[in-house]
Formats: structure tokens, sequence, C-alpha cells
């Protein structure tokens, strides 16, 4: 299916806001300014389902602010996004303005944090089994009957099991999360995202701060995770990794989409390079 | 153990052992396991631990003194339960919302609130105002709620039970017992709660809300039921307190109960679940041993009145408790049976 939807890429217009053929996401008019300061000014945007999605842009672009308000930590001024969770069908369309982030999170989106949210004094394990969704256990009626979320743990512990030792951590199970290296925290982050097999997944800067080798891993668990049929949205500064791994990308500055396009489409597009003009990033986008 | 001519050790470790597992040492126990909950676990700066236990015992003796519930002292601690939940959700549904040190300041506010309006003269008929409750004439025909918990309800027969200096009569035994077995009922509670995945998602509100929130969990929920159930943990000490004491006025409820609680707490290990007793019992333990240390002292002269004198022997204990306090946050920030390397943890 993946193979299929990013193959479709290649008919889509590369202009901002163009239409998808099968969106996961869709996002309308959504404005949030700070003061005088038009922080998001998105007319209209949408995100292909079963691809990597990359969200590029210079500082201050309001990558992440974007990110805030989709999810629900945010609120912005005027707007309206939706989810649409299964392919193609319209019967399936939540929308999602005006939810809190937890209602936000239950509908299949889940995001990573920039600065990594490590919860330090549990386990890297506990870190693991909180991410699961739906846990019966975790109502307070059922607490104190185990009996009632017992054969559940069991299964989440499978999963969570299972997870640490794709991410390569199952050696830190029963640490403090405290205890991990920067990177390892970044892994742990996005394993536990998946905890709750979200559809979307929308990763803060997944690279920042990770050491060389660690990168080269995140990367193949994100191409991993486009190639188990999760959709992947992510903000990134590392030019390479972007143009390595993203199925299509999107260019913000000052708040808007200044660009959308597979990457070589972006990184010939002018108005790209404008935005970037004086940077580094403007001379690694020629080469590219 | 005569080094000290006039200071008589035994006397000393007599009633120091005496208070620590005296009533009030369960009563402050109690409340550390209800403050644990708030704080040690899911990080609720509760600054007002008082006004829940006002919540409590005033319920309670309102009830049963106005008679509401058919006097039926059952329904009136119910009661007090209820108003402490009502308290709860006073404080929570505004202030939870928002960044932790609002809940702070909220329950600050709402303590002091309580314990001014109580005493206030258009409440006389409810609350008994300065004079508190039960009212004087009662207390004078030796009518209390007390009386039936420690009278009609006592099963132990009249006697002096106990050895040495550790001698209770029937009522302050009985009281004992009830007040130490709601600690461990409490105890239990929450040692299964947070063994739970419910205790689970409540460390990681503590840990990081946000992330909490990113992964699902509705994080003001969560907050406002540990707020509820603290707090009529709480509730509870302030009840039995006021079955011990026989009545229940404002003075008992005063700022300085929630900072001993806190210490209390902090003594004893935060997020450990037998912390708040163990603080307790050392609080109670150390806070009466100095004193009764002090106080031998200046009457026997080895420390001269122009120092000290007897009268001010109570302050300087709360002093002594203040520097103990420091001390240990520097040298032992886990408290007594805290996890060592959960203190560590330097949280960025």
């Amino acid at each position: 299916m993946s193979a299929n939807n990013a193959s479709e890429l290649k008919n889509i217009e590369p202009t901002p806001g163009s239409p998808k053929p099968d969106p996961i996401l869709k996002v309308d008019n959504v404005v949030r300014s700070f003061g005088g300061l038009r922080a998001v000014d998105i007319d209209h945007l949408e995100v292909q389902r079963g691809i990597i999605t990359a969200f590029i842009g210079p500082n201050g672009a309001g990558k992440t602010t974007l990110f805030n308000l989709i999810t629900g930590f945010d609120r912005p001024d005027s707007g309206k996004w939706t989810f649409h969770q299964l392919s193609k069908a319209d019967s399936w369309t939540t929308d999602l303005s005006g939810l809190r982030p937890h209602q936000i999170a239950h509908k299949g989106m889940v995001r990573t944090f920039q600065l990594t949210k490590s919860l330090a004094k549990m386990t890297v394990l506990d870190n693991m089994l909180l991410g699961a969704a739906e846990q019966k256990g975790e109502f307070l009626r059922y607490a104190l009957i185990p009996s009632r979320w017992k054969s559940q743990e069991k299964e989440i512990l499978i999963k969570a099991e299972a997870l640490l030792e794709k991410f390569n951590l199952s050696h830190m199970r029963d640490e403090y999360a405290a205890t991990l290296s920067g990177g390892q925290r970044k892994l742990l982050e996005m394993a536990r995202a998946l905890m709750s097999e979200p559809k979307l997944i929308l990763l803060d800067e997944p690279m920042a701060g990770v050491n060389p080798v660690l990168v080269e891993s995140l990367l193949a668990h994100i191409e991993n995770l486009r190639d188990e049929g999760v959709s992947v949205l992510f903000i990134e500064h590392d030019m390479d990794a972007i143009m390595g791994i993203s199925d299509w990308i999107v260019v913000l500055a000052e708040g808007r989409i200044i660009a959308e396009g597979t990457p070589s489409e972006v990184s010939k597009n002018p108005a790209v390079i404008d935005a970037y003009l004086g940077s580094s990033i403007a001379e690694e986008l020629k080469d590219v | 153990m005569n080094i000290l001519a006039g200071v008589d050790i035994g006397d000393l470790l007599g009633l120091a052992l005496r208070a620590s597992i005296g009533v009030q040492a369960a009563t402050f126990a109690l409340a550390a396991v209800g403050l644990n909950l708030h704080y040690g676990y899911t990080g609720l700066l509760n600054f007002g631990v008082v006004a829940f236990m006002a919540a409590g015992a005033y319920g309670m003796a309102i009830f049963f003194t106005q008679g509401w519930l058919g006097g039926s002292l059952l329904l009136a601690i119910a009661a007090g339960l209820v108003f402490a939940v009502a308290i709860a959700l006073s404080i929570g549904l505004p202030s939870l919302r928002l960044r932790a040190d609002y809940l702070a300041i909220t329950t600050i506010a709402i303590a002091e609130v309580i314990r001014i309006s109580f005493r206030s003269q258009r409440l006389l008929d409810l609350t008994g105002g300065p004079f508190g409750l039960p009212s004087i004439e009662d207390r004078n025909a030796e009518v209390s709620f007390s009386d039936i918990v420690t009278i009609d309800w006592n099963p132990i027969s009249d006697g002096s039970y106990g050895f040495w200096r550790l001698k209770f009569d029937e009522q302050t035994l009985w009281v004992m017992i009830l007040g130490w077995t709601l600690v461990l009922l409490a105890t239990l509670l929450i040692w299964g709660l947070m063994k739970s995945p419910w205790g689970r998602v409540i460390k990681a509100i503590r840990e990081d809300e946000d992330a909490a929130r990113a992964l699902g969990k509705n994080v003001f929920s969560y907050k406002l039921q540990s707020l509820i159930i603290g707090g009529m943990i709480v509730a509870l000490a302030g009840i039995t307190r006021a079955m011990n004491t026989g009545f229940v006025e404002t003075q008992q409820f005063k700022p300085q109960t929630t900072f001993f609680i806190w210490t209390v707490l902090i003594l004893g290990g935060a997020a450990s679940v037998w912390g708040p007793v163990i603080g307790a019992v050392t609080f109670w333990f150390i806070i009466v041993f100095v004193e009764e240390l002090l106080r031998q002292m200046v009457e026997s002269g080895w420390i001269p009145s122009v120092i000290l004198e007897s009268n001010d022997v109570a302050s300087v204990r709360m002093i002594m408790m203040g520097i103990m306090l420091a001390v240990l946050m520097i040298w032992r920030p886990q408290g007594l049976v805290g996890k060592k390397e959960e203190a560590q943890i330097d949280v960025r």
C-alpha cells in the first residue's frame, strides 16, 4: 500500500495546498497569531497516507506551532482540520478541531516532542507500558481489581518488549529513563508512541541532538514505520536526512506554506531557495 | 543513665515513644498518606492539607450536632468525607488545568478561607464560631461525638493497658487502634493503586503532563481523581483527630499543621509507600524528645535561664525541626525510606 501511495505522488501538482489522492489529514484555514505576528497561516494542506512527509523551513517558520495546533497542545484563532482514519472512506472522517490532546491521541494521531519527554523517574519498561491505549487498569474503578486488567497487561508487556527489542533498548528495560542517552531517549519516545498503534505519527525533530550513528538507526526506524503502514509526519533540520527519507516535503516560511513537492522538486524550487537565502542550507539544497 | 544530673533519660524515651505511637502520630501519618498521593505520586503541590482535615472534621461535627442525618455518627462521618470531596472539586476544577503553582496558591487560600469563615460570628449557629463544636454547654455536659466512638463503640473494658511509661486507658487505646488501622488501610489502598496501570498514569503526570497527554491520557481527570482520593484520606485524619480531642475548633487548623504534615512526608520519604508512616512516628519521637530534653535541662539548670526559659522550649523545638529538615534535604533528600536513585535523578 505504501508503495502505491508513494507512486501516486508523481501525479500530484507540486504546489502549496495541492490535493492528495488519499489524504490522512486535511488542514483548512488554520491561523494562529501571537500578538501582531501570524505564526501560522495555512490555507489548505493535505497529508498523504502511508508516506513520510517532512515539514521544513527556516527557524520561526511555524513548524512546531503547526504541530502543536493540530495535536491540540495549542489552540488556533480559527480553522479546521480533519483526520481520515480509513483509506478513501469519507464515513471515517473525524473533525479534530477543538479536541483536547488526549482525545486527538485516541483518534490515532500521536506526537513526540522536540525536547524529549522521557519520564525520568519511571523505568524504560514503564514508559513503554504507559504508551498503550485503552488500558482497563487505567480506570480508577478497575485499578484495585487486578483480575480485570492482568491479562491485558501481559499482552501490553509482550508488545512493549518486542518494540524495545526492535529499538535496541532491551538491555535498558529496567533502568530509569533518566539514565538513557539523548539519542536513546529519542528512540524511547518514538517506541512509546508506537505502543498505541497510531495511524499517523508526528515526530518533532527526531534527529536533533542525536549522534550520527544513532541517526542512521532512527532513519531506518522511520522508514520501517512507513513500510508497516504508519503515516509519518516529521519536522527536521538535517537536510541530508530529509532528502534521504522523505517521500514528500512541505516547506514553510513565516507561517505559510511556500512550496510542496518531492525532494527533488522542492530542492529546485526557487521560492524555497529564496526562503533559505544566505543560509548554508541554501547551498546544501543546490547540491542535492 | 545519669550523665546529666536532673535529666531522666528513661522518662525522655518513654514520653517520646508514647508520642510516636499515639493518636496524634496516627493522624499525622494518615494525613501524610493522603498528601503523599497528591505530592509524592501525582506532583500536586497541596499547601492546604489542613483544609481537607477541616472539611472532614467540621463536616462530621456539623452534621452530627445539627442532627441532620438522624444523629447517626457514621452518616455524619460520611458527610465529612463528602465535604472533603466538595473541597477537592472546588480547588481542582478551577486550578488543575493551570500550571502547578496555581494549585498551590488555591490550596493555601481555601484552607485560610475555611478557617477564617468558620470562625466568624455569622456561622456561629453552624460551626460554633470561635468556640467550635460541640458547644461549650454540650462539652460541659460531656456530650460529644467522640463519646460515641470512645465509649459506646469501645469494645475494650475499662482499665489501663500496656507497660512502663506506655500505659494507655481504654479510650485512648481504642482511638489509637482505630487510627493506626485507618493508616494501615489507607497505606494498602495507595500501595494497590500505585501498582496498577492507574498509578502508572499518575506517576507519568508527575514526571511530565504533556507526555501523558500526548499518549492519550486525560491528565485533568487523573489529577482530579488524585486530589479527591488523597483529600478523603486527609479528611479521615481530621475526623480521627476530632475523635481524640473530643471537639473541633478553628485553631486546630492553622497553616502550621499543613507544614508539619509536609515535614512528616519529606522526613519519611515522598513517593514511598511506608514513608508517611515512618515519617510520622519519627517526627513525633523527635519533637517530644527534644522538647522534654530541653525542658528538663532548663529546669535542672543545665541551660541557664538567660539563654532559655521553659516557656521558650516549644518554639525552640520548631527551630530544631527546621534545622533537621534542612540537613535532611542536603544529606538524604529521599527521606528515611525513599528510593535514593529516584531522588538523585536530576529532572531537566
